[in-house]
């Protein structure tokens, strides 16, 4: 039977149902909030003491009858049904989704219910790269969903046209944390492929919330693009018990190159099809037409990450092989053509997608390389990923709520108007690009790790991080523009709203602070005992570095007394407004915009190319492994 | 721990020294270039003397904090590379993170000066350090090719001239120097005459000591960079040190050679430079490693 840490696993993956269903029926915001608010609670106790627990160089297992395998299936046959279901009333879709759904599950749920899946010994497994994603998804995920309740309120006011459905959002964010420790404890392959596909449904219902004919076009994008990835899954599904005789992630990652290839090429293909790698980039974009709660969700602690994670998982099994190489090119391409497409992007939701498929590709670069280091560099891009996307959704998301808009241009000058908020977005864009932050400290351990490699890897890497450069810095340099327009509109903000604002701000910079802490204790002893990345004088120079950072801005809370103000040089005659000036002729306004370069890095320009070229790279990754 | 500290203020002492003195020859030789006399070559270091008793014009409050940052990353900048041996392992990747993290908050100075001259001129900064940034972690890059270490003591200290296997990537060095040098063809972002189409650009809005500042991080960024084209030679250091005065000629040169480039073709030609020469150079080196074994 179970012991006491076993079951505590369990009641991880199984709790989230509990408030999903509850969810489900309450309608009362009081009685949902506290719910809410409990529940994540009770979740992320459970996740620390889990991480507590469970934490070390070695891979536990939890083993549980197998009769529940029955479930598994009978859980398949139902979200085929309920896949088929969604599709039946919709033009095009009423025949491609049974398409895309009938064959795989078919498959499955025959192998299933014919015994050809091996018996596996363990159905859940813990390791610490289980572990972060479990935290990551517990707090990052919780802190998200504390914000929910509050955003989707005054999003119902905001648009009375929209029927409102909360609940089912709402439960549908839980059922998501279900979904997703699902995906990081299984040990099978099935299992896995039961939760990921839950993953696929509960997007379906974020991106079509609000039902408007753009959110179910987008919606319905999105599911049959995954649905093609959930393809790839069962087919490793099939091939694994066919020839591999496991459906064991923990065996056949271990199993050696030979043996586990084509499994692990077909999941990293469902892997990088989640985490919107190019060619699958435009469900991610779609998916921006959600309230904002489900993109910071989907970006950050959910979905995406399930992809990434996947893709980690199974890098021992195509490290060194030509595989590992396609995957990696895979992942350099949506690193360097999203970031340059984000620079030609006003939309500041859209310049965070475009950011996102940028840093997953630098994970699917790492995970295809596979090196320890280059493994080490993923695992913590993944941590800071999550926590500054987080912070950057809910506050463009809190942003366009006060203000109205979610355009860059429409933030010139924030600083005065929301100052609490500029600053956490601040926080988040310096944790996205500038050293001595997380991410920056990711793409210098990349470059570390692909030092000794092809240098066309590093040269796509170099580039697309010049390029991150340019749109985060345009940004953070439009947020702090001081202007005239003082009016403070941060007032009726809630506290569910801003408690996790600051607690995601907090925790981006004590991340940073302590990451060659988190390196030593999660990441490093799964690589063995000798590994270690950042040496002494690393550490030295990212503390110095750290504490400048922490402690300069003080000086910007001093008012410093030798000052003469005085108003900006504008070429001709001031006069009492700043943005208007007298010229030669008359008296002339004058406003500000930033620079998009549409001629180089326009959507226009690089999409198709890039969707050619990336589209090119996955079918050589998925045939080549035949041949080896 | 002696010698350190006698490390530590020699580095204080000399660095913004010798980037005084440069900025000071630059005018003279510039001005002989042009047939005037031009001023003494201390000119610079009794400007800055002069600038910081002058009184503190300021838009915003914010803004002149923002050089006071600016000027402190210069200076760590050029004390992970010169001070590199009181780091026991100090990366030449931190160095350039260092030099880019310094000029963000120049950038951000002028961002938030609300003058649009400023503004144009941060945006246009911004666009050049994109445009620059690639070949700077190429130069990195190719140091750890060349030498097996990101490790700045162990590039100084390595056996062979580094120059002889990173020709292309030390001609992409010296060709985006001009970029950080701000100087013409690349003085898109503010340039040393105030009679443009940006005014001053980017600093259009500092005045005083707050011009001050901008000068003396300067002087640091220079002697920084000098420095990695020192790197370059540092197997024979008399040679090294003559190539990198020889280096802040030519870009002297090019100063007063060249017009102004547009945005666009800045871009381009940078790209391109950086592709053909950081990424050959690159490629050649990985090649040549795969035949030798």
């Amino acid at each position: 039977m179970l012991d006491g840490n076993s079951f505590l696993v369990v009641f991880l993956i199984l709790f989230p149902l509990l408030p999903a269903l509850l969810l489900l029926m309450l309608r009362a915001e009081k009685a949902v909030k506290i719910v809410v608010n409990i529940s994540i609670a009770v979740m992320s106790m459970a996740a620390i003491t889990v991480a507590v627990i469970f934490v070390g160089g070695i891979t536990d297992f939890i083993s549980l009858s197998h009769h529940l395998d029955m479930l598994i299936t009978l859980g398949d046959i139902i979200i085929a049904l309920v896949f088929m279901y969604l599709a039946r009333n919709h033009r095009s879709m009423r025949y491609w989704i049974p398409l895309l759904v009938i064959p795989q599950y078919s498959a499955v749920i025959f192998f299933e219910l014919t015994g050809k899946i091996p018996e596996s010994s363990s159905t859940f497994f813990i390791d610490n790269l289980s572990i972060i994603m479990v935290l990551i998804i517990a707090i990052v995920g919780g802190l998200i969903s504390i914000y929910t309740p509050g955003y989707m309120k005054k999003y119902h006011e905001e648009h009375p046209e929209i029927k409102d459905r909360r609940h089912i959002f709402i439960s549908a964010v839980f059922l998501f944390f279900f979904a997703m420790f699902g995906i990081v404890l299984s040990n099978q392959l099935t299992w896995i492929y039961f939760f990921w596909e839950i993953t696929t449904l509960c997007s379906f219902i974020m991106i079509g919330y609000s039902q408007k004919e753009e959110a179910v076009r987008n919606s319905f994008r999105a599911l049959w693009m995954l649905l093609l990835g959930g393809a790839g899954f069962a087919a490793a599904i099939i091939y694994a018990s066919l020839y591999c005789d496991t459906v064991e992630v923990t065996k056949l990652t271990a199993a050696g190159k030979t043996a586990a290839l084509i499994p692990a090429v077909l999941i990293c293909f469902a892997g990088f099809n989640k985490a919107a790698q190019f060619p699958f980039s435009s469900w991610l974009l779609g998916a921006m037409v959600a309230p904002t709660p489900s993109s910071a969700l989907l970006h950050s602690s959910t979905m995406v990450k399930a992809g990434v994670y996947i893709c980690i998982r199974f890098s021992p099994a195509i490290h060194n092989t030509a595989c590992g190489t396609f995957l990696a090119f895979i992942g350099a391409i949506s690193f360097f053509a999203a970031s340059a497409m984000a620079i030609s992007q006003s939309d500041g939701k859209r310049v965070l997608a475009y950011s996102t498929i940028a840093n997953l590709g630098l994970i699917v670069l790492c995970a295809g390389v596979g090196s320890y280091l280059a493994l080490w560099s993923a695992i913590l891009l993944i941590i800071f990923h999550a926590l500054a996307k987080a912070l950057m959704f809910c506050s463009v998301g809190i942003v366009e709520q006060q203000c109205g808009s979610r355009n860059i241009e429409d933030m010139h000058g924030l600083i005065s108007r929301m100052p609490f908020v500029s600053i956490m977005m601040i926080v988040g864009i310096s944790g996205m690009f500038l050293a001595p932050f997380g991410m920056l400290i990711s793409k210098w351990s990349v470059l570390e790790a692909l030092a000794n490699n092809n240098p066309i890897l590093p040269i796509a890497v170099i580039l697309g991080s010049s390029l991150t450069l340019f749109f985060w810095s345009k940004w953070m340099g439009t947020l702090v523009a001081v202007n005239e327009d003082k009016t403070d509109i941060e007032k009726g903000i809630g506290k569910s709203i801003w408690f996790p604002l600051f607690s995601l701000s907090a925790l981006t910079i004590i991340v940073c602070a302590f990451f060659p802490l988190i390196g030593a204790v999660l990441i490093e002893p799964m690589y063995g005992p000798d590994f270690t990345v950042m040496g002494r004088g690393h550490i030295i120079m990212v503390t110095i570095m750290m504490s400048m950072v922490m402690f300069l801005p003080v000086g910007f809370l001093i008012n410093w007394r030798n000052l003469i103000h005085v108003t900006p040089y504008l070429g001709g005659t001031n006069v009492s407004d700043p943005n208007r000036f007298k010229g030669s002729l008359k008296e002339e306004e004058w406003t500000l915009r930033n620079y998009y370069f549409e001629n180089y890095f326009g959507e226009k320009k690089l999409l198709k190319i890039s969707n050619i070229a990336a589209i090119l790279i996955t079918l050589a990754f998925l045939t080549i492994g035949w041949f080896l | 721990m002696t010698l350190n500290i006698i490390f530590v203020i020699l580095y204080f002492i000399f660095a913004p020294l010798l980037g005084g003195l440069f900025a000071g020859l630059d005018r003279v030789v510039s001005a002989r270039m042009q047939g005037r006399v031009g001023p003494p070559v201390f000119q610079p270091f009794y400007d800055v003397f002069k600038l910081l008793g002058k009184q503190n014009f300021t838009v915003n409050r914010f803004h002149s904090y923002y050089l006071v940052c600016y000027l402190l990353f210069a200076v760590l900048n050029g004390a992970q590379l010169y001070l590199a041996c009181l780091f026991n392992a100090d990366d030449i990747l931190f160095v350039i993170f260092t030099l880019t993290l310094a000029d963000i908050f120049l950038v951000m100075a002028a961002y938030s000066a609300g003058s649009p001259y400023s503004f144009i001129g941060a945006e246009r900064e911004l666009f050049q350090m994109l445009v620059a940034e690639p070949l700077l972690l190429i130069t990195a890059f190719g140091f750890y090719m060349a030498t097996k270490s990101f490790d700045v003591v162990k590039i100084y200290s390595a056996d062979h001239m580094l120059f002889l296997s990173l020709p292309g990537i030390f001609i992409g060095f010296v060709f985006v120097l001009t970029i950080k040098f701000r100087k013409s063809p690349f003085d898109l972002a503010t340039s040393h005459h105030a009679h443009q189409e940006l005014v001053k650009g980017l600093t259009t809005e500092f005045s005083g000591p707050t011009l001050a500042l901008f000068e003396i991080a300067h002087w640091f960024e220079v002697v920084m960079l000098l420095g990695i084209v020192f790197l370059f030679f540092a197997s024979s250091p008399l040679l090294g040190l003559i190539i990198t005065v020889l280096t802040y000629f030519a870009t002297i040169l090019i100063d007063n050679t060249y017009a102004r480039f547009k945005l666009h073709l800045t871009f381009e030609v940078a790209w391109i430079a950086t592709l053909i020469l950081g990424g050959g150079n690159l490629m050649v080196l990985y090649f040549l490693k795969l035949v030798n074994g």
